[in-house]
């Protein structure tokens, strides 16, 4: 089933449920543009594009459009990630990653509280196996210093061990990071653009910007689904950002995919590790992590492979062997346990040592280009950069207004779920109803989600807003039922 | 906090058939099943093989059966409901549309079946298209959806669950371009696997493993390498991955129940007591995956020793049973000397003309030759020798000669 078949639903009428002072929300996801020309058209709607729309929404006058190729926001990198909300210890000091993940970090970690996005403080243990790594630790101690956090702290392996006893034998020692949490990445991404919609962001889906180029003083977007006209244009095309900024004669960086397959340990391996466990950097380069996950899991990972095919999210057996080798020092009893899910991701990797953010006055653009694993925890921060750059550069934002807040539902195991909520149950026993039994969705979630300001147009999009099917049967017990309730709906 | 006198959890074959007995000769009998109807697996099994000779039924019939006989016994039989973990030894915690509720027992039986592992858990590369499925999932969108599932599929597995899902694929209008088994043969009755091949014209890939799923969006085709090293794509838009179970054993880890390490389930003696007291444990969940009817008859076996331990019945320790390899498990995997049941065992290799030796401490319990063991299908084994079993000895070993 394809989103296309999924149903039409071009322009939803929910202004019960919007914050929206007309109560109209618009997400398209096939047929013509509208013949408008926006204030600001957003290209990709991954988490830092957004996050951009979501900043600009504060301001009722402007008309924006968020425009994604895909059929579902978040569908590039910010789904395909180790989900950290990182401290920003190991930045570059002095370099606008640094600065813009230390507050991002800050405002995602407050705008998850209040949206509801699942977040666990677990801090980090960046675990030194040999001399090298462990003579490395002092100086990234040093470094967390220079970017101004200040609780890193190295431990022996008696305390290193005392803290993870199931830890491989032979470790030497640590870097303890308490700050570095784990979060769910795709809520982020949904918070940012549900709420961005619902402020009168218009979300176009499957429509892939196949050229662009300026006439009488506008952008004009040819894209897959017609002519799209605006006077400014951010450019947050993650993987593809190089191509846009090439059609509009620049040539400041590249796009290199740089491919991280991991692998989702069954939620029984939860219970071996309390803390992410990062790989110390070398010389020799960066080894994989051992992270819990917010819904419960353990992930492995990922792999670093440049490619040059930005569609290569295949998993490799080589790869998800040479995992499982590593893994099995670090967390030998993680190998007991069943995979749950393999994935790849695909990272912008530029070459460059940081962010690629660039404003071109003279065209009306700014481009929002080498946004690495850090962008998720920098998101807030870099839309605030963003918006600052397009109001110097000439952008009359009008009135600001503060926004309604989101309260997204929650998928951490760490937070109660509908399954236990006594009170959600009494009011709706739809919620006591579960359809995905490995994951424990109930019927109103899935109901939910079907109706929501963004809704999925997949499968694959139901689950991501769920978990229904992404638990340890993959579908075996219920996914025939949670298919059916899908088509329900669009239907 | 509600009483009864025995919770079974699953209402399949073996769970509905130990309440049926159960409820017989114990006060309240109580089945919970998470799915909206009871039956398990069979309820998604439009096929015959169920029911007896005198009587052949299809799954869902049986399935009926079974839940009609439950009841008329007296057991409560309630589904859409979950149980979701321990809340002490003998005392569970659920949650249904009704809200949550902690029922504590005299006895729980546990019967929460098996799964086929995904494709994910076999650890099959590629993309992540959709038109992956397993049986279950395959089974339950043709027979009790009636959703379309592509046009071509390519069938993971030769053994008797692969063939159903093969009839499964052409029930719903798709054909089956291939069966593909890693073995170097079928792992079904013969005449089964020829009707396949000749009649239905299905090739049956033999020596080869699925090594790469193609497609982004829709499933375009699997990579498949053969023992000899040759490689090919089979062009399909549904692939089934069939067979692999393993054992639905959540609730019994999270409550602390000692697993056997062969069959991944909890580890049970003769008459299927786990090593807490009163905790029992029948069907697919000891033993990934066995006939309904074997499923039906543990739970009569169970259901008996349910009602002895109601009246005090003494909990023995019993004796670990490991198998050597090439044999994978079996089951029951503790044994008593008043252990009377037949037992399970599965092989990973083809074997011919096996000897089974049952040996306690370098003493030869019993010795049983077979005509051949195929993986993927049942070898039984009797309990005959179990008197000789010396319950302060050592593991009782079963090899094959």
């Amino acid at each position: 089933m394809t989103g296309a078949e999924a149903g039409q639903r071009d322009v939803r009428m929910t202004g019960a449920e919007t914050g929206q002072l007309d109560g109209r929300t618009t997400v398209t996801e096939r047929g013509p543009l509208p013949a408008v020309t926006y204030d600001v058209a957003i290209i990709g709607a991954g988490v830092v594009g957004s996050a951009v729309a979501r900043a600009l929404a504060r301001h009722p006058r402007l008309r924006v459009a968020l425009v994604e190729a895909q059929d579902d926001v978040g569908q590039g990198t910010s789904k395909a990630n180790t989900a950290i909300l990182h401290t920003g210890f190991d930045a570059v000091p002095g370099s606008l990653e640094a600065r813009l993940v230390r507050e991002g970090a800050r405002q995602l970690a407050a705008y998850a509280a209040e949206s509801g996005i699942p977040v666990e403080p677990v801090g980090a243990l960046l675990v030194a196996w040999d001399e090298e790594q462990l003579a490395a630790l002092p100086r990234l101690a040093e470094k967390a210093e220079r970017n101004e956090y200040h609780a890193a702290r190295l431990l022996g392996p008696a305390e290193l061990y005392a803290r993870e006893p199931r830890l491989g034998p032979g470790a030497r020692g640590a870097l303890h990071v308490p700050g570095e949490s784990i979060i769910c990445p795709w809520t982020t991404t949904l918070a940012y653009a549900t709420q961005a919609v619902r402020h009168g962001v218009d979300l176009h889906l499957n429509c892939r910007v196949e050229q662009a180029s300026r006439q009488d003083g506008s952008h004009v977007l040819k894209t897959s689904r017609g002519a799209l006209r605006a006077r400014r244009l951010v450019n947050a095309a993650g993987l593809h950002a190089d191509t846009l900024d090439a059609q509009l004669g620049h040539d400041d960086f590249t796009v290199t995919p740089r491919r991280g397959q991991l692998l989702v340990f069954d939620k029984f391996a939860r219970t071996l590790v309390h803390h992410l466990l990062l790989p110390v950097p070398t010389a020799l380069g960066k080894g994989v992590l051992v992270a819990p996950t917010v819904y419960g899991n353990v992930l492995l990972g990922p792999t670093a492979e440049d490619l040059h095919d930005k569609r290569a999210t295949g998993s490799t057996a080589d790869a998800l062997a040479g995992l499982r080798d590593k893994g099995r020092r670090i967390l030998p009893a993680l190998l007991d346990e069943e995979v749950t899910a393999v994935y790849a991701g695909l990272r912008a990797a530029t070459g460059h040592d940081d962010y690629r953010i660039r404003a071109h006055p003279e065209q009306a653009y700014v481009t929002v280009g080498g946004i690495r694993s850090t962008g998720l925890t920098a998101s807030l921060a870099i839309a605030e950069h963003v918006t600052g750059l397009l109001t110097e550069t000439g952008l009359d934002p009008g009135p600001e207004r503060e926004l309604e807040p989101v309260r997204m539902p929650n998928l951490g195991e760490a937070f109660p779920r509908p399954y236990q909520r006594p009170d959600l149950i009494a009011a709706d026993p739809q919620y006591g109803t579960l359809v995905c039994h490995c994951e424990r969705v109930s019927r109103g979630e899935i109901r939910d989600a079907l109706a929501a300001t963004i809704p999925p147009r997949t499968l694959d999009g139901l689950r991501r807003r769920t978990r229904a099917r992404a638990g340890r049967c993959q579908g075996f017990y219920c996914g025939a039922a949670v298919r059916a309730l899908f088509e329900e709906a669009g239907a | 906090m509600r009483q009864v006198d025995v919770l079974v959890v699953g209402a399949g074959p073996a769970g509905l058939a130990a309440a049926r007995l159960a409820a017989a000769g114990a006060g309240r009998v109580e089945v919970l099943d998470r799915e909206q109807q009871a039956g398990g697996v069979p309820r998604h099994c439009a096929h015959g093989g169920f029911g007896t000779w005198s009587r052949p039924l299809t799954g869902p019939a049986y399935a009926r059966l079974l839940a009609d006989a439950a009841v008329r016994a007296g057991a409560v039989v309630r589904t859409g409901v979950t149980a979701l973990d321990w809340a002490g030894p003998l005392a569970l915690t659920t949650v249904s549309a009704a809200g949550p509720e902690t029922i504590t027992a005299r006895a729980i039986v546990l019967a929460t079946g098996a799964r086929e592992r995904p494709r994910t858990a076999r650890l099959v590369p590629g993309t992540r298209p959709a038109g992956v499925y397993t049986t279950g999932e395959l089974q339950q969108a043709v027979h009790l959806h009636r959703q379309p599932v592509g046009t071509r599929a390519v069938v993971v597995g030769a053994q008797d669950v692969s063939y159903a899902a093969a009839d499964t694929v052409r029930a719903a209008g798709a054909d089956v371009v291939a069966m593909v088994t890693e073995l170097p043969r079928a792992q079904t009755a013969s005449v089964r696997a020829l009707d396949a091949r000749l009649r239905r014209g299905i090739p049956l890939l033999t020596d080869t493993t699925v090594t790469e799923l193609l497609g982004h969006g829709r499933l375009s085709g699997v990579r498949v390498h053969h023992r000899d090293g040759r490689t090919a794509t089979l062009p399909c838009d549904t692939v089934v991955f069939t067979g692999d179970f393993v054992p639905d054993h959540e609730l019994a880890r999270r409550g602390g129940l000692p697993l056997d390490p062969g069959t991944r389930g909890p580890a049970v003696d003769g008459v299927l007591r786990t090593a807490r007291p009163g905790v029992f444990a029948v069907g697919s969940v000891l033993h990934a995956v066995e006939s309904a009817a074997t499923a039906a008859r543990e739970g009569a076996h169970a259901a008996e020793a349910v009602l002895a331990a109601l009246v005090g019945a003494e909990w023995p320790d019993g004796v670990p049973l490991t198998v050597d390899p090439p044999l994978r498990w079996i089951a029951p995997n503790r044994v008593t000397p008043a252990d009377r049941h037949p037992y399970v065992l599965r092989t990973a290799a083809l074997l011919t003309r096996p000897v089974l030796h049952v040996t306690q401490d370098g003493r030869l319990l019993h010795r049983r030759p077979l005509r051949s063991a195929v993986p993927n299908r049942t070898l039984t084994l009797t309990a005959r020798w179990t008197p000789r079993v010396d319950p302060k000895g050592g593991p009782v070993r079963v090899s094959v000669a």
